[in-house]
């Protein structure tokens, strides 16, 4: 035996739940900057809204421009381009829902129109990132004169709506506004 | 660890199967739970306790601040800043670091003078000294490093000068330093090399302190008496006895470390250091952080030549002579345990050696003190005088007084001391 | 009983008289003192050689003490001196214009500020760079494109950037001064300095020489004199708060804002704090307690 005499305390003991529970909640509480210092810290939150200029952009034009890290496409598009999305019936479409952060309706279905903002449907402003694995797509190539994915061959239309290949969604839309008539903000 | 018979009883059926696999229950248990300490350890003792947890501190935030952190001359100081201005709790983390950093020295300090008082170092736990003093100088070399990184005006000629040591040598100095560096001063190549050892260091002092912590269950721990344990009687398990009185003590230590983050923070910094560096400008005085300032005097405390008598001829110039005795002042650490001639292990039964520790106290804290003041005048004569005793007290106090203290009667057992002391009617806390 | 006899020696070996870290500690003492004669020497005949010559002046500050917060007002009124006098000379680059949010002005506010001023945009089609306004993003805007040209301009003595310069003017305090700072938590001696140095330009003493360009100054830190003139003087900043409009009113305005502009999470940092003290102080006793329980069986 060692130097104990008497035998130990009951556990239910209120002392020891009691500086248990302090070290597990201090234990917690240490944890959380430790965690929350990977999140975006505040000067990459600035730049979560970005201004782009798109004056000079004429149909037939594309611009890409940079977003949280990530490229835009931006494509003031052509007669031509917007028949032809306009001319795609729904059931044709491999992923039905519109993927635009501007509808109110998040079920809409994928239309030319549901992928702009009304009154500036010429202009299509979309995350030019697959939505298979990441990579970015080139413009105006693959099967259907929309933007097409090198990595593994994802074919998107000219409203940039997967129509061929392993990408499971339309590529998205993020929020974006014309705070003037060639002023667009993204985010 | 412990190198005794275990007492580890696996309870479930997963216990069994894995103890005859890999019985890391079994280690544990031996060695934090059933493991004895001897029942007289007062609060001197919990510092190891306190030191693991600064280093597990030091390692978790710096992880993280490396995450924000750019090892580049041009971008470091910035970076530092914007760990400070934006990173989520970023001045919480760098703050806990630099401070931690002071905090961490200090447990080291106090570590090392109750070892000192103890005659902790005594045989049979040279080994366990000996990594200890290890570890103490990996803790220094890191320490360096670290406060390098920021890129700031003390950063900067502090790296200059401790860098300055290697030029000390003859002939290959140079060249030495020049590898070194990276370059012929310091610059972004010595930067990016200081981010790389400043990260590796750390996980070599773990793998050493676990080797410290294997050397302590081998040996078991010293106490106050400086008496080795004779029976079971002298002991209480580590858990909860000890983890509950350390834990405790962390949690006071950590209390003045957060007054110090919260309200203090820049207060054992040099403000200087928010300054970016500037090559071309040397700071007034350039002091290193206040835990090297006692090994900082005595490097500058040798200002002359040590030359042949009566000749012109130099043996050791004062800047040789000066890098020796900081490193002799550090190294002769490793050889204590043979200087010291008694038998007697513990300060409170050798009266003589009692008095000597204190004085030797008191010249480690004016040699720190003399670290912070201008080089010149009276503080070189001071701190020469002081450098002179730090050695005194080493090569010739504590092999001496061995041979000629007498020490007072020695209890047969740590029970009969406790229980002579707790007949005495004094508090059991 | 053996114990006893040890312990009444034990008393005995204290009380000697003949005792060496006794006298260890006076020569100690002496040695200090002798130190400090030696400094005091040197202050008292010719040119002083230790700055700064006078130690700051204590301000009371709102951001001062365990529980200290910002003025808004004050920080505004800072904002605005900078703005209209040391911006002129003196940068602020790790400040950018998003952080005046702290300072509680609106996005839009902050965006007009910001406009103000030109930054080198991305290279557009042409590969041209061009300016284009500053936006929130984008830090604080410095008179000088680099420290090259702030030489040039200014005598060859580059006027120091503002971000850090409430931490990086700090004066020593001294033995043994700076252990009665830990318990009064003093640590606004940075403020204190620039408020000092703002309002102590003064005639010097004929003792002292004053190099062309400089200005006699006591409370500087790196010498008798600097070369900043006088930057401030009675009215020069208007304010609409009805705060005096004086180089005491301002220096102090400025003081506030510097430190702002150094530590701006030193609210948090102090509130923070608070609760962490106070749940470390709870947790401390709860295992107080605990301990106490558990080693109560155990004579040690």
């Amino acid at each position: 035996m060692s130097a104990i005499d008497t035998s130990e305390p009951t556990r239910r003991d209120i002392l020891y739940i009691a500086t248990g529970a302090a070290g597990a909640v201090g234990v917690a509480s240490v944890a959380w900057p430790f965690i929350h210092q990977m999140n975006p810290d505040a000067s990459t939150l600035a730049l979560s809204t970005t201004e782009v200029d798109i004056a000079s952009l004429e149909p037939g034009q594309s611009v890409v421009v940079k977003w949280r890290g990530k490229p835009v496409f931006i494509r003031n598009r052509t007669e031509k381009e917007i028949e032809e999305a306009k001319s795609t019936p729904i059931a044709e479409l491999k992923d039905k829902a519109a993927r635009n952060e501007n509808l109110k309706d998040s079920a809409a279905e994928a239309t030319d129109a549901n992928r702009a903002v009304e009154g500036k449907e010429n202009i299509l402003l979309m995350v030019g990132v697959c939505t298979h694995l990441g990579c970015i797509p080139l413009g105006q190539q693959g099967d259907f004169g929309g933007w097409f994915c090198p990595c593994h061959g994802s074919h998107y239309d000219t409203a940039g709506r997967i129509r061929k290949g392993p990408a499971p969604e339309n590529l998205a839309i993020p929020n974006y506004e014309f705070i003037s008539d060639s002023v667009v903000k993204i985010g | 660890m412990s190198g005794g018979h275990s007492a580890y009883v696996p309870k479930s059926g997963f216990g069994k199967w894995m103890d005859a696999r890999l019985p890391l229950a079994r280690l544990v248990y031996d060695s934090f739970v059933a493991y004895p300490v001897p029942r007289n350890l007062n609060n001197w003792y919990t510092f190891g306790a306190i030191l693991s947890l600064m280093l597990i501190i030091q390692l978790i935030s710096g992880i993280v601040l490396a995450m924000h952190y750019t090892p580049e001359s041009t971008m470091a100081f910035d970076s530092v800043e914007k760990i400070m201005r934006d990173v989520n709790y970023g001045w919480l983390l760098r703050y806990m670091h630099a401070n931690g950093a002071s905090f961490f020295f200090i447990a080291v300090y106090i570590h090392i003078f109750r070892g000192f008082y103890y005659g902790s170092y005594k045989n049979p736990r040279e080994v366990l000294w000996i990594l200890g003093v290890i570890i103490f100088i990996l803790m220094m070399a890191t320490g360096f490093m670290g406060y390098v990184l920021p890129w700031g005006q003390m950063s900067f000629w502090g790296a200059t000068v401790i860098t300055g040591f290697f030029t000390a040598i003859p002939v290959v100095g140079d060249t030495i330093h020049t590898l070194l560096l990276g370059g012929y001063a310091v610059d972004n190549p010595t930067l990016n090399r200081f981010f790389s050892l400043h990260y590796l260091l750390p996980f070599m002092i773990v793998g050493v302190v676990i080797l410290h912590v294997w050397a302590l269950h081998v040996t078991g721990q010293t106490n106050p008496t400086g008496v080795e344990v004779k029976s079971e009687q002298d002991t209480v398990p580590f858990t909860p006895y000890a983890t509950m009185k350390d834990l405790l003590a962390m949690i006071i230590f950590l209390l003045v470390l957060a007054y110090f983050i919260f309200y203090m923070p820049n207060f054992l910094g040099h403000p200087d250091n928010y300054i970016e560096a500037k090559p071309l400008v040397t700071p007034a005085h350039i002091v290193p952080e206040w835990y090297y300032l006692p090994f900082y005097a005595i490097l500058r405390a040798i200002t002359f030549n040590i030359s042949i008598p009566f000749t012109d001829i130099v043996l050791i110039n004062s800047k040789l002579g000066g890098v020796i005795a900081m490193f002799g002042s550090l190294l002769i650490f490793f050889v204590v345990p043979w200087l010291d001639t008694s038998k007697v292990r513990s300060a409170a039964y050798r009266p003589l050696f009692k008095q000597f520790f204190w004085i030797f106290v008191i010249v480690c804290i004016g040699l720190g003190w003399l670290g912070s003041k201008p080089a010149e005048g009276i503080y070189t004569t001071m701190s020469q005088i002081l450098t002179f005793w730090y050695f005194f007290h080493f090569i010739v106090i504590l092999p001496v007084l061995g041979l000629v203290e007498k020490p007072k009667p020695i209890p047969a057992s740590i029970t009969e001391a406790v229980l002579a002391k707790s007949g005495n009617g004094e508090a059991n806390n | 009983m053996a114990k006893q006899t040890i312990d009444q020696r034990d008393v005995k070996v204290n009380t000697m008289k003949f005792s060496i870290s006794r006298i260890a500690g006076i020569a100690l003492a002496f040695g200090l003192a002798t130190a400090g004669n030696v400094q005091a020497a040197e202050h008292e005949g010719g040119a002083p050689t230790h700055f700064p010559i006078e130690h700051p002046k204590q301000v009371k500050w709102s951001f001062g003490g365990p529980f200290g917060k910002w003025d808004i007002g004050q920080l505004q009124r800072g904002l605005k001196i900078y703005t209209e006098v040391c911006s002129a000379c003196h940068s602020l680059k790790q400040v950018s214009y998003r952080n005046l949010a702290d300072l509680g002005y609106t996005e839009a506010q902050i965006k007009a500020y910001a406009a103000e001023y030109d930054v080198p945009d991305e290279p557009n089609a042409d590969g041209e760079i061009e300016d284009r306004p500053a936006r929130p993003s984008d830090k604080f805007v410095g008179p000088y494109d680099n420290v090259e040209a702030a030489k040039a301009a200014n005598n060859g003595a580059a006027p120091p950037d503002f971000s850090l310069l409430a931490k990086a003017r700090a004066p020593l305090r001294g033995f043994p001064t700076f252990v009665f700072d830990i318990f009064t938590m003093y640590a606004e001696n940075g403020p204190d300095y620039i408020y000092s140095l703002l309002t102590g330009y003064t005639d010097a003493p004929a003792s002292i020489e004053v190099p062309e360009g400089g200005n006699y100054n006591p409370y500087f830190i790196a010498g008798s004199s600097l070369a900043m003139a006088p930057p401030l003087s009675d009215g020069v900043v208007t304010f609409e708060d009805g705060s005096p409009e004086t180089v005491d009113q301002y220096a102090k305005d400025i003081a506030a804002f510097m430190m702002w502009a150094a530590e701006p999470k030193l609210v948090d940092r102090k509130s923070m704090g608070f609760k962490v003290m106070i749940f470390l102080l709870i947790f401390a006793g709860l295992l107080y307690f605990t301990k106490k329980r558990i080693w109560s069986s155990v004579k040690h």
